[in-house]
């Protein structure tokens, strides 16, 4: 388990004359949350494991912007997407992936108008699609007969579609996928879109991570599956106040997979 | 003096679709005072959409109960204004169920089919004042729907199930008739309702008749000149309401070409910082950053407004309103509707131009903690029936406290700093940004 990663930056790759297959964006929540690195290194581990020829930006990544714009904060946006755009398109990348929902739904939809124009998808869908490819062997393992339900993340979900790649991805672990009745386009946000990760909720009468976590755990899941770090905190946040976490864990796909896989 | 009922006839078509005329121009004078949005493109599967999810009513049977009823209601108001076509004609040449002859068995059939239609429609107009008055569902009684709204769709539903009875009681009084008087019938509803006034005559009967086909088409005009006023509006805007939504992903908000532009020469090396600032075109309107007020909107954001029939499948869909919070995505379109009614009023009373009454959406409709409370999940846009985007709203006047009031929730502002700073919404140095590679895994 300690075998170190391989994660190549694309400044090393240039140096050695090389071009990746394609660009592992990591984002800020999986750079610098200890949590959120988790699933970073579940990505990486299963890049590696495929021989995939990716590189990272590393200290040359910079936030997309999302949380400013989503804030209205348009000024703060625009200079973190053109100067993200200038690096990218310096380095002529092509196909990027990326681990949270928030940064592929900035780039792939925002930054084309910018300049920006590159081939974007989501963690689950690059697994989804090296399992379909056969390039990733996936089996239950640890998991093989656990209850998981999948929470939709607003960003992956009803912002662009994709219900069904996290959902073909956790049915390969021989597992028993259950549905909350909010789920796909129905799905109930975890709280932190829109900048809310960052400030106080309004006044109400609940956290909506509350409702959300408790609408999960009411079907007594062995595994919280998320598809987004900012989610994949809230929900944790959210069985740690019901004090469920030893009955029941809150995990990426990519986490998933990768335990799944021993890596 | 046999020509007063045709002459009465027209005067009251006229005025009626006069009237109505009128109100459609302003609320078309309202909704373009929004600002220009290119929504020209992709005309095919625009068309496609309107087909799907106005005609076909593809959201509205998500939730199955209100769906039905709904089609149920929505495909009687189309067919049975078929009706309306024969009323016109008659109704001008003093003629009496001018296409029975014509038709013959096949107008039968036709008004044998309306009958039934009228019937489901009562019946699912009178579930429907059953759900909002006795049941008491829960989103119909939010609080931006004490008053007027609450009153509105209690009228809309009164209306149309008075206006299904007057055909029906007009068939069943013409069931009666003599048969030399009876140009068509009877027939299946109206014939089992004919028992009601049987044994009256012929007089009677003929004015019962009368009364009831004057009822429904000066009811239909008054209908007509009710909508502009009313939620009910979106019988008008549902379509091209849908035909002009949005297309593109939900989670892609549109970038600020003012906001592009000034970014672009802050970024540009070889820009002259002590160059003069261009001459500003005089004609130019005053650009803000994001929307303080209704002019500030698009013209498709102010149809939104006025499509909008307070259903609340956005609100009870919303997060933050689920748990409490201010926010409601159907009070931010009641809110911008009217506001733009407001707008409109002051315009109509300053001969057509607008005299600033020191109010805007922002503040005096809409406030910050509505605003604040959004994570822009897009819920309430996926729950819309006709495809409305409260959200675009919520956004644009974001922009506007954020980039022209700098008033944000406090714990935001040092998040924005670190972004500009440190490329991060935390305080970490971006060189540290990689060290995760190296750490233990």
């Amino acid at each position: 388990m300690s075998e170190v990663l391989k994660v190549p930056t694309m400044a090393d790759m240039m140096a050695a004359g090389e071009t990746p297959d394609i660009l592992f964006w990591v984002g800020c929540s999986g750079s610098f949350d200890d949590r959120a690195k988790k699933i970073t290194k579940a990505i990486v581990k299963i890049l590696n494991k495929v021989d995939m020829k990716f590189a990272v930006l590393g200290v040359e990544e910079s936030c997309t912007g999302d949380p400013a714009k989503r804030a209205g904060n348009e000024f703060t946006f625009m200079m973190q997407a053109m100067s993200n755009i200038q690096v990218m398109n310096a380095y002529e990348v092509k196909k990027i992936v990326t681990g949270c929902p928030h940064c592929f739904n900035t780039i792939k939809n925002e930054y084309p108008e910018l300049g920006g124009k590159y081939e974007v998808i989501h963690h689950t869908q690059l697994v989804q699609q090296l399992i379909d490819e056969g390039k990733l062997k996936v089996e239950g393992g640890a998991f093989k007969g656990k209850k998981i339900t999948f929470h939709d993340p607003c960003y992956l979900g009803r912002g662009n579609g994709e219900y069904e790649a996290p959902r073909s991805v956790i049915e390969k672990l021989d597992v028993e996928l259950t549905e909350m009745k909010r789920s796909r386009a129905n799905g109930l946000c975890c709280g932190a879109g829109g900048a809310q990760m960052f400030k106080e909720a309004e006044p109400g009468n609940k956290e909506i991570n509350m409702e959300r976590a408790e609408e999960a755990l009411a079907l007594k899941p062995d595994v919280i599956a998320t598809g987004c770090p900012f989610c994949n905190t809230m929900m944790t946040d959210g069985v740690k106040y019901n004090d469920k976490q030893d009955e029941t864990q809150v995990l990426d796909v990519a986490e998933l997979i990768a335990q799944a896989n021993d890596l | 003096m046999e020509y007063i009922p045709q002459i009465l006839f027209l005067i009251m078509l006229v005025v009626g679709f006069g009237l109505f005329a009128k109100s459609a121009a302003r609320i078309r004078r309202n909704i373009l005072l929004g600002k220009d949005i290119d929504r020209s493109d992709n005309p095919s599967l625009r068309l496609n959409t309107m087909l799907r999810v106005a005609m076909g009513q593809s959201k509205m049977v998500v939730r199955p109960v209100a769906g039905t009823l709904h089609l149920i209601v929505y495909i009687g108001f189309i067919l049975i204004n078929i009706e309306v076509l024969e009323i016109v004609i008659d109704g001008l040449f003093g003629t009496h169920r001018i296409f029975a002859p014509v038709l013959g068995g096949v107008y039968t059939a036709a008004i044998n089919f309306f009958e039934i239609l009228g019937v489901l429609v009562i019946i699912a107009c009178a579930i429907f004042l059953y759900r909002r008055n006795v049941m008491k569902i829960g989103r119909f009684h939010s609080t931006e729907m004490k008053g007027w709204p609450f009153k509105d769709a209690n009228y809309i539903l009164i209306i149309e199930i008075v206006l299904m009875t007057a055909l029906l009681v007009m068939n069943a009084a013409e069931a009666n008739f003599p048969d030399d008087h009876r140009a068509a019938g009877p027939f299946l509803i109206s014939g089992m309702l004919a028992p009601l006034f049987s044994g009256m005559g012929y007089e009677t009967l003929h004015l019962i008749e009368r009364a009831c086909w004057w009822a429904h088409i000066a009811g239909i005009l008054f209908f007509l000149n009710y909508l502009p006023y009313s939620k009910h509006f979106h019988i008008m805007l549902a379509f091209p309401n849908v035909y002009y939504s949005n297309l593109k992903p939900k989670g892609q908000f549109n970038n600020l070409e003012s906001v592009k532009k000034e970014v672009e020469l802050m970024m540009d090396p070889n820009a002259d910082p002590y160059a003069a600032a261009p001459e500003p075109d005089p004609n130019a309107a005053p650009q803000r950053f994001g929307a303080k007020d209704v002019q500030d909107l698009s013209w498709v954001q102010l149809m939104n407004a006025y499509s909008c029939t307070e259903c609340g499948r956005c609100t009870s869909n919303c997060p933050a309103n689920i748990t409490g919070k201010k926010l409601s995505p159907r009070k931010i379109m009641m809110d911008t509707r009217d506001r733009l009614e407001d707008v409109g009023a002051i315009i109509d009373l300053n001969k057509g131009t607008f005299v600033d009454d020191g109010k805007s959406l922002l503040h005096d409709y809409i406030t910050p903690e509505e605003l604040w409370a959004c994570t822009s999940c897009n819920a309430c846009t996926e729950a819309c029936p006709v495809n409305i985007d409260p959200l675009s709203i919520i956004i644009d006047l974001r922009r506007y406290l954020v980039m022209e009031e700098s008033s944000m929730p406090a714990p935001l502002a040092p998040v924005m700093s670190s972004l500009e700073n440190n490329g991060a919404p935390w305080q970490f140095s971006p060189s540290d940004r990689f060290n995760w590679a190296t750490e233990e895994a």
